[in-house]
């Protein structure tokens, strides 16, 4: 990555790694026609994800870094030269390695994905902020308590 | 800014700052606050954005180290398994709690009398009950009179729906004829002293955008203020100053443009949290306190505590209350006092949390295997949305004094105030109530129709509860304070907050913090005339 892209995009990735994060996401949470939702690597979506990464960026690129050696240590190649199907095999390899920094793109990759219009309508929720209208919880029946007020006092004398 | 000495400088807006502030309000002496943090606004609470889970990985997190606000000041707590949480604003960690709102027991203050272990207040549960009740009507705790855990207790407003989470978990309790009740809270389940009802936004740990929720910004401190006290915000204190009469003097501290000033007081009192405080006494360095202030003792910052919690949820096969309605509904003290068939003394409380929000789904699923990557992902994602309830352990922590807070030699703040390191060790006794409380409430949660449990103990982000260094009693030479929250060593220095707790209970602190201030304050008032001698 170059200087000049850094200054000019203010976006941490470069291309290749923009692209390789789009992959992972795409691969942890792919589109679903049965659930009628995106994948993670829907433009929007990974728009919004790539806002997260600009905050706090090194975890990414340390991930990603790691995807790229196990790439080519186990595929003689960049994770971007390499066909579909390995590319799927590396990053189910990379999925299971304990990666240190895979928890961040986990993380930021559900932050992002479950707060998109088309999965909250997909899980029956509306797409709006909690406030201000709330939701509604049962009151719940307080005649359950009536085996605990007969059991009696159970705090200890001091 | 005063020029002049003020009356009483209370150090820290959070649950005690606010609560002594409005309660010496009515002496009308000069009385000012300065506080590190901001005035929040609720209307930039997550819960009115779409990314309200998302905030709390960011700028609302618990973590100061995580939130980096200008207004934080960061924590070396590396060699701690259980991490310092807090907020830093008017209303202090108040923004951020769940609003669980136990007291503390009678027994709670006699525990070397009662188990031999740890050592027994200056004060019990009689003398605070008063202050209790005053709080809980500053405060408008919701409840339901009647729990056979505790000695007779009013509520001020109805309590906090069960909702299917409490509804499921109740009869799971009922079922092995355990005890459980509705939670004493702080949120407003009518409306209260200006403040509106709850409308079940559920986000109540990143502040609570509808007011409902008693955060001391918007309970005490409206009072406090159209009584006369004057609250400065971003204003760090460094250190406290004495005089040749070993008197604390006033403060130095950094104003918001990174202004070295002094305020002299007559008093000074300090509400900053077993962390906060004990860093500005260790901080305070003379020739009379070499040591640092009031700590003849050499107990400043000793004898640190913490709640061990342990988080026990259960997966179900219908759909619960998931992300709506405030987090807590009922309680458990089931294993509260100590039964030494049990393997450990003392006890703990089970605060049933209601539900989680669907990104915090998506992580708990993902990090702990359930929910794979790829096509299965949307499947089992959907077993687990609004599937999952379940319960925190709040485990009593006994005083060890190699549990700590000392000043790091190398972290500092943005003002270059050595920052706070904590040493602490989880106990044997502590583990084995961990363990324990697992098992039982993995019991009740597979007795309610639980068909997986998930947990975690201690939680490793848990230290919301900071108690013990600065403790309270009657022996100069085994406390930092009387019982009347004055320091031994110095006549017009106070401490209100918890770090002069002497034992942690297994319960919530901020209730009884508040109920200590209003009684200190009390103290004070009634010795106006002879407070030095």
């Amino acid at each position: 990555m170059s200087q000049d892209s850094m200054i000019a995009t203010d976006n941490p990735l470069d291309a290749d790694q923009e692209s390789a994060l789009a992959a992972i996401v795409g691969a942890m949470i792919p589109a679903s026609e049965e659930y009628a939702v995106p994948g993670a690597d829907d433009p929007a979506i990974l728009a919004d994800i790539l806002t997260l990464v600009k905050r706090h960026p090194e975890p990414v690129v340390e991930a990603i870094a790691a995807l790229e050696a196990m790439a080519e240590s186990r595929h003689g190649a960049r994770f971007g030269a390499l066909d579909d199907d390995a590319k799927a095999a590396a990053i189910a390899t990379f999925s299971q390695s304990g990666a240190p920094h895979l928890r961040a793109i986990v993380s930021m990759t559900a932050q992002c994905y479950y707060r998109d219009d088309r999965v909250m309508a997909s899980l029956g929720m509306e797409p709006r902020p909690p406030f201000p209208k709330g939701f509604e919880v049962e009151q719940g029946d307080l005649s359950l308590l009536d085996p605990v007020r007969a059991r009696g006092r159970i705090w200890r004398e001091a | 800014m005063a020029e002049q000495p003020v009356d009483v400088l209370i150090i820290g807006a959070g649950a005690s700052g606010a609560a002594v502030a409005w309660s010496l309000a009515d002496t009308r002496m000069r009385i000012v606050c300065l506080e590190q943090g901001d005035w929040m606004s609720p209307a930039d609470y997550p819960s009115s954005g779409r990314d309200w889970e998302s905030r709390a990985f960011g700028d609302m997190a618990i973590s100061p180290n995580r939130r980096g606000r200008v207004t934080d000041y960061p924590v070396n707590d590396s060699n701690s398994p259980i991490a310092v949480a807090n907020f830093n604003a008017v209303g202090g960690s108040t923004i951020l709690y769940a609003g669980h709102f136990p007291r503390f027991h009678p027994s709670d203050f006699r525990v070397r009398s009662l188990d031999g272990v740890g050592d027994d207040w200056p004060v019990d549960y009689e003398t605070l009950e008063p202050f209790y009740a005053e709080n809980d009507r500053m405060t408008g705790v919701s409840g339901l009179s009647g729990d056979p855990a505790y000695p007779a207790k009013q509520s001020v407003l109805p309590p906090v729906p069960l909702g299917k989470s409490g509804d499921r978990l109740a009869r799971g309790f009922n079922d092995l004829g355990w005890h459980w009740w509705p939670s004493d809270t702080a949120v407003a389940t009518a409306p209260h002293d200006g403040r509106d009802q709850c409308i079940n936004l559920g986000a109540c740990t990143s502040g609570c955008a509808q007011g409902a929720k008693a955060s001391t910004d918007i309970t005490y401190w409206p009072h406090a203020m159209r009584a006369g006290v004057e609250v400065y915000t971003r204003c760090r204190v460094r250190e406290i100053a004495v005089n040749d009469d070993g008197r604390a003097s006033g403060v130095w501290y950094y104003d918001g443009d990174g202004e070295e000033r002094f305020q002299a007081a007559e008093v000074v009192v300090l509400a900053c949290n077993g962390v906060g405080t004990p860093r500005i006494l260790l901080n305070s360095v003379s020739e009379r306190f070499p040591a640092g202030l009031a700590n003849t003792s050499g107990l400043v910052g000793k004898n640190l505590m913490f709640h061990p919690y342990a988080s026990i949820q259960g997966i179900f096969d219908e759909e619960l209350d998931g992300f709506r309605g405030p987090g807590v509904c009922i309680w458990s003290q089931e294993f509260y006092e100590t039964d030494e068939s049990r393997g450990f003394v003392r006890g703990f409380t089970y605060e049933i949390n209601r539900g989680r929000g669907p990104v915090a789904t998506a992580m708990t699923g993902m990090m702990s295997g359930r929910i794979p990557w790829g096509a299965g992902h949307h499947r089992a994602y959907r077993d687990l949305f609004c599937r999952i309830t379940g319960m925190v352990a709040i485990c009593e922590d006994l005083p060890e004094e190699h549990n700590r807070v000392t000043l790091d030699p190398e972290l500092a703040d943005i003002h270059g105030i050595p920052a706070p390191k904590i040493d602490y060790t989880l106990s044997e006794n502590s583990r084995r109530m961990l363990d324990f409380a697992v098992e039982r409430a993995s019991d009740v949660l597979r007795t309610a129709g639980a068909t997986d449990i998930i947990s975690e103990a201690p939680i490793a982000v848990g230290g919301w509860h900071l108690m013990g260094t600065a403790r309270m009693g009657k022996d100069p030479a085994r406390s930092v304070v009387n019982e009347w929250g004055r320091c031994h060593d110095v006549k017009n220095l106070f401490i209100v907050d918890g770090s002069i707790f002497v034992t942690s209970a297994g319960v919530n602190p901020t209730r009884t913090i508040q109920a200590l201030a209003l009684y200190i304050a009390d103290q004070i008032k009634r010795r106006l005339a002879n407070l030095f001698d």
